[in-house]
């Protein structure tokens, strides 16, 4: 059994994990997004969405060389004594918040954009500081959207094959996550096992998108209304 | 445009005589290179085109239980063409050793590898081989650590590449120090440093090939399989590190007839 459990926890640890890494980078990100009037915010906003479109093999692929003893590895590894952050747990957060940010930022800045900045000029008005209207103002009004952000990149994450297969090295209880323990199963012909983690994936998979198609049927947009 | 069709249509005409067929092959990783020259003197040979496949012996296996539209299987073990032949998807006594495969270890760096010492050491972070449940060298691999008796301390260091061809990608963009590849992957490959596993270490790794039943009736598979038994192939094999079994033609019947 543990073999069918590992990847399970490892895998809700890694998106966990990701998720709360890529509401903290994404809300900035979604929030100048949303309000700055730089014409060049396009380009950053297509430079987020990239991984929508790009194969994950050329993610991994740039990853794995990102990640190695002549990128990241080589000028930060003296940290933490290792020569490479691939085949690490810490290696597939960093690829995962990479390949789920834009299911992330999309969402939460359409519902920056949604709200308007009235309620925010009214909030300052009445002395607001700029915090202060992030987190009373803001937050609650775009809290679908934050909420269809988390669930996203939640599932993106547990979904994530491709980057996984190409930087994970395949280590069970750090990087054999549930996408690579199935394609395992199947290649080594352990079909009873792949049948029971990928019937768990597609409940799970189910599950979501109901979960986002709820929430956004109760956006800020369908309230107005 | 209009002058040009009726040549090109001449041109197919004079063609159709010479029946060139296509074979489609799944190859075991390790042996790419050499079943890319080896289709390439086939092709030179026969006319008949070679289309190839690669991937784990396993995940090959796998996807000819599922019909894929391979007439050759060329394995990195002898488990899976013998299991196809008793499973139904390979042809009786099609199944003979292509090669003989030698387990190396490497490492892009040339002076990390001194031999069986850089193993007993331990001194780097990352060794990585292939997935043993999936790929014969990476089985093979895990033999000779523990023939070694340093299998349980370097246990927490490996990393699994999905087949040995990522094993080495592993290696080469220097994720991993050093790991255990396929001799035939490496021959042709400048610096780096080296250790040639010593045979008792590990049992052979017979490659064996098997002419699936999707390929039967098809004259570019059988020729082909023909060919890998001859020598021109057995030649090119060699050539890339690969050791050859006496007499390989001699265990076919009927079903694929010797030169």
């Amino acid at each position: 059994m543990g073999e069918l459990w590992s990847p399970i926890l490892l895998t809700l640890e890694l998106a966990s994990i990701t998720t709360a890494v890529l509401l903290l980078v994404g809300t900035p990100i979604a929030w100048w997004l949303a309000w700055s009037e730089q014409r060049w915010k396009e380009i950053v906003a297509t430079i987020v969405a990239l991984p929508l479109v790009l194969p994950p093999t050329v993610l991994g692929f740039y990853l794995l060389i990102a990640l190695g003893p002549n990128g990241l590895g080589g000028w930060f590894g003296w940290l933490t004594g290792a020569r490479t952050f691939a085949f690490t747990f810490e290696g597939l957060v960093f690829g995962s918040v990479i390949y789920s940010l834009p299911f992330v930022v999309q969402p939460i800045r359409n519902a920056f954009e949604a709200m308007g900045r009235r309620p925010l000029e009214v909030a300052a008005t009445l002395r607001a500081s700029p915090w202060d209207r992030f987190f009373s103002v803001a937050l609650p009004l775009a809290l679908p959207g934050f909420l269809t952000g988390a669930v996203l990149g939640f599932a993106h994450t547990v979904g994530e094959f491709g980057v996984v297969l190409m930087i994970g090295g395949n280590i069970p209880g750090e990087t054999k996550v549930l996408s690579t323990a199935i394609y395992d199963f199947v290649e080594t012909l352990r079909w009873r096992e792949a049948h029971i983690l990928s019937a768990l994936m597609l409940v799970f998979s189910f599950a979501v998108i109901l979960l986002v198609s709820i929430l956004g049927r109760r956006s800020p947009r369908g309230d107005a209304s | 445009m209009r002058r040009f069709l009726p040549a090109l249509f001449c041109l197919t005409l004079l063609a159709a005589p010479v029946r060139a067929d296509t074979v489609m092959v799944a190859v075991a990783a390790n042996f790419a290179d050499t079943a890319h020259e080896v289709a390439k003197a086939f092709a030179a040979r026969s006319g008949h085109q070679v289309i190839l496949s690669f991937g784990a012996t396993g995940q090959l296996y796998t996807q000819i239980t599922q019909g894929a539209p391979f007439e050759v299987f060329l394995a990195a073990d002898d488990k899976r063409p013998k299991r196809a032949v008793d499973e139904g998807y390979g042809v009786e006594g099609s199944v003979f050793t292509y090669a003989i495969g030698q387990l190396m270890l490497y490492s892009a760096d040339e002076d990390l590898i001194r031999g069986k010492e850089t193993l007993v050491d331990g001194d780097f972070e990352k060794i990585a081989i292939a997935n043993p449940e999936a790929a014969p060298y990476g089985e093979a691999a895990v033999e000779a650590m523990t023939a070694l008796g340093v299998y349980d301390s370097l246990k927490a260091k490996i990393v699994q590449g999905q087949s040995i061809a990522q094993t080495l990608q592993f290696i080469k963009s220097g994720n991993a120090e050093l790991g255990f590849v396929a001799l035939g992957q490496v021959i042709k490959m400048q610096g780096g440093s080296r250790w040639m596993v010593p045979q008792e270490f590990y049992r052979p790794i017979r490659q064996d090939a098997v002419l699936l039943e999707t390929g039967k009736d098809n004259p570019a598979a059988t020729e082909f399989i023909r060919f890998l038994q001859g020598d021109e192939a057995g030649a090119i094999i060699k050539h890339y590190g690969y050791a050859r079994e006496q007499q390989s033609s001699s265990n076919l019947d009927g079903n694929v007839k010797p030169l």
